[in-house]
C-alpha cells in the first residue's frame, strides 16, 4: 500500500502539468491544477498510512 | 530559454556577497537546534554529522551538481537541456561547465548565484539528518546528502532559479512571473522536509517510541538552551539569506530590502506568538521546543514570501504557521506514528509549502497563484517519490538504521567511541526494560 501511494503522487503531478497544456482559460486551468494536487494529497495519505508502523514494532 | 541577467553594480555585488557570508548562520542555528532536540548520548554524532553533511554536499555539488544546476554559463551559453512538448520548450536540466570551470571569469550575478546554491545544497542536505537522530548512521546520512547534492537539488535548483521550466511558467504559459522562490523555501526547505519524511519512513521510529499500548513515548530533546540559542542564531542567518535571495533571484532594488527584513522578523515573531498561545491554552504552559519549531516555521515560510508580500500579510503567514506547527507535530506523532525528533516535516516541509502558497495568494500578477501551485505539485508529486526511490535504493546498499546495540548504547559511543559529555552521567533509557 505504501508504494501504491507513492505511485499515485506522480499521477497527480502529471495531471497538473496537463492542465497547463490542455486549458488555456485561467479558471479551468486552476481547477484542474487543484484536482492534480488533490490526487497527490490522496497518494500522500495512502503512503503515510502504509508506512505507519505496527504498534509495538519499535519495541525490542 | 536563457534567462536575461541584468548587470549588477559593484555596490550591490559587495552587499550580496556580504549577506551570503552571514547566511551560514542559518545553517549553524538549525544544526544547533537539531542537536539539542536529539538525545545527549547522540549529541557528538549529531553535530559531527551536520559538519560532515555540509562538507559532502559541497564537494558533491562542486563535482557533479553544479553542472546539472547550470548556474554558471557553459560552453553552450548555459541554455541547458530542453525538449519541446505541446509547442512549448521545457528546460529540464542545466548544462554548466564541468568542475566549476570559468568561475572566476563568469558574470558577477552567476558567481553569487553559485555561492547561494552551495549554501542552499548544504542546508537542504542537513535537514533530514535531524529527523534521523538517534538511529541514522553517519555514513548513510552522508551518502543521502551526496544523492541530494548530486541529483535532486541540482535539478530543482535549475528548474526554479536557473531558467528551468518552473521559472519559465510566466513566459510560456502567462502564469505571473513564473514559479517564485527567492529564499529557497522550495529548493532548500520543502526538499529537505520531504527528504526527512523519506528518511523516517525508511529508517523507522526510534526504539521504544511507539509502545504496544498507550500513547507514543515522549523522548524530549536533551538541551533546551541549544534549541533556543539556535533560534536566535538562525534569525541572523535567515535575514541575510532572504535579503541575498531578493537581490540575486528577484533583482530587487536596495529600497526593497528593509521591507524584506521586516517581513522575515514579523513572520517568525507571529509564528512564535501563536504557538506560545496555542501551547499555553492546550498544556497550561508554553512549550519551549514547540515554540522553537514555530519560530523556525515562521522563518521558513518567510523564505518564500518575505520579498513578495506586505508586512501585514507576512504577519498573517507567520500567525498561520504558528497555529499549524504544534497541531501538525501532534498529529504526525500521535495519529500517524511518524517519529520526527527535529520536527523537520512540520517546520521545513509544511512551513515552506505554506510560504510558497502565500507568495501566490498575495501576488498582484494574474496567474501567480497557479504558478506557485504547479511548483507545489512538482515538489509533492515528483520530488518526494524521486527522493524516496533514491533513498530506498541507497538503503539496500548502505542500511540507514544503526544496529540494535548501537541504538541501545547511543550513537556517540557506537559510532565515535566517546560521548559529547564525558564528565556527565548519561541516563539509561527506561523504555528498554
Amino acid at each position: 500500500m505504501k508504494y501504491a501511494g507513492l505511485l499515485v503522487m506522480p499521477a497527480g503531478f502529471f495531471l497538473s502539468i496537463a492542465a497547463l497544456v490542455l486549458f488555456p482559460a485561467s479558471a479551468s486551468r486552476a481547477a484542474f491544477v487543484v484536482c492534480g494536487l488533490a490526487v497527490e494529497a490522496l497518494g500522500l495519505g495512502v503512503a503515510v498510512r502504509g508506512h505507519m508502523p505496527q504498534r509495538g514494532a519499535s519495541r525490542p | 530559454m536563457t534567462p536575461t541577467v541584468p548587470a549588477m553594480t559593484d555596490a550591490v555585488f559587495a552587499l550580496a556577497l556580504a549577506l551570503l557570508l552571514l547566511a551560514p548562520l542559518a545553517i549553524a542555528g538549525v544544526a544547533l537546534i537539531n542537536t539539542g532536540l536529539g538525545r545527549s548520548r547522540s549529541a557528538a554524532q549529531a553535530l559531527l554529522g551536520n559538519l560532515a553533511i555540509v562538507a559532502v554536499a559541497a564537494i558533491v555539488f562542486a563535482l557533479v551538481g553544479a553542472t546539472l544546476a547550470g548556474s554558471l554559463p557553459g560552453a553552450s551559453g548555459g541554455a541547458g537541456h530542453t525538449f519541446h512538448a505541446a509547442g512549448k520548450p521545457w528546460n529540464w536540466a542545466g548544462a554548466g561547465p564541468f568542475l566549476l570551470g570559468g568561475l572566476s571569469t563568469a558574470p558577477a550575478q552567476s558567481q553569487l548565484a553559485l555561492i547561494f546554491e552551495f549554501l542552499a545544497v548544504a542546508f537542504a542536505a542537513l535537514i533530514p539528518w535531524g529527523s534521523g537522530a538517534d538511529r541514522l548512521r553517519l555514513t548513510s546520512g552522508c551518502a543521502a546528502a551526496a544523492i541530494l547534492a548530486a541529483i535532486v537539488f541540482p535539478l530543482l535548483a535549475h528548474w526554479v532559479w536557473a531558467g528551468g521550466w518552473l521559472s519559465q511558467l510566466g513566459v510560456n504559459f502567462s502564469l505571473g512571473a513564473g514559479f517564485l522562490d527567492p529564499g529557497g523555501a522550495a529548493t532548500v526547505h520543502v526538499l529537505g522536509g520531504l527528504s526527512a519524511l523519506a528518511v523516517i519512513w525508511i529508517a523507522g521510529p526510534r526504539k521504544g517510541k511507539f509502545p504496544k499500548e498507550g500513547l507514543a513515548t515522549a523522548l524530549p530533546g536533551h538541551n533546551a538552551v541549544y534549541i533556543l540559542f539556535g533560534c536566535m542564531i538562525s534569525l541572523v542567518g535567515w535575514l541575510a539569506w532572504n535579503l541575498a535571495g531578493a537581490l540575486i533571484w528577484l533583482h530587487a532594488p536596495l529600497s526593497a530590502l528593509p521591507v524584506t527584513a521586516v517581513n522575515t522578523l514579523l513572520s517568525a515573531s507571529a509564528a512564535l506568538a501563536a504557538t506560545f498561545a496555542v501551547t499555553r491554552v492546550r498544556f497550561g504552559k508554553p512549550d519551549a521546543s514547540l515554540c522553537a519549531n514555530a519560530w523556525l516555521a515562521g522563518l521558513v515560510a518567510s523564505s518564500a514570501c518575505a520579498a513578495l508580500v506586505t508586512p501585514g500579510e507576512s504577519l498573517a503567514v507567520g500567525f498561520i504557521a504558528g497555529i499549524v506547527t504544534p497541531l501538525l507535530v501532534e498529529v504526525l506523532e500521535l495519529a500517524v506514528s511518524i517519529d520526527d525528533p527535529s520536527g523537520a516535516i512540520t517546520v521545513h516541509a509544511a512551513g515552506g509549502l505554506l510560504g510558497l502558497f502565500a507568495a501566490g495568494l498575495f501576488a498582484s500578477q494574474p496567474g501567480q497563484l497557479v504558478a506557485q501551485l504547479i511548483g507545489i505539485a512538482t515538489l509533492l508529486g515528483l520530488v518526494l517519490p524521486l527522493v524516496y526511490l533514491l533513498f530506498w535504493l541507497l538503503n539496500r546498499v548502505l542500511p540507514f538504521r544503526v544496529d540494535p546495540d548501537g541504538e541501545r548504547i547511543g550513537m556517540d559511543l557506537h559510532e565515535l567511541g566517546g560521548g559529547a559529555y564525558p564528565e556527565f552521567v548519561i541516563h539509561r533509557d527506561e523504555s528498554y526494560r
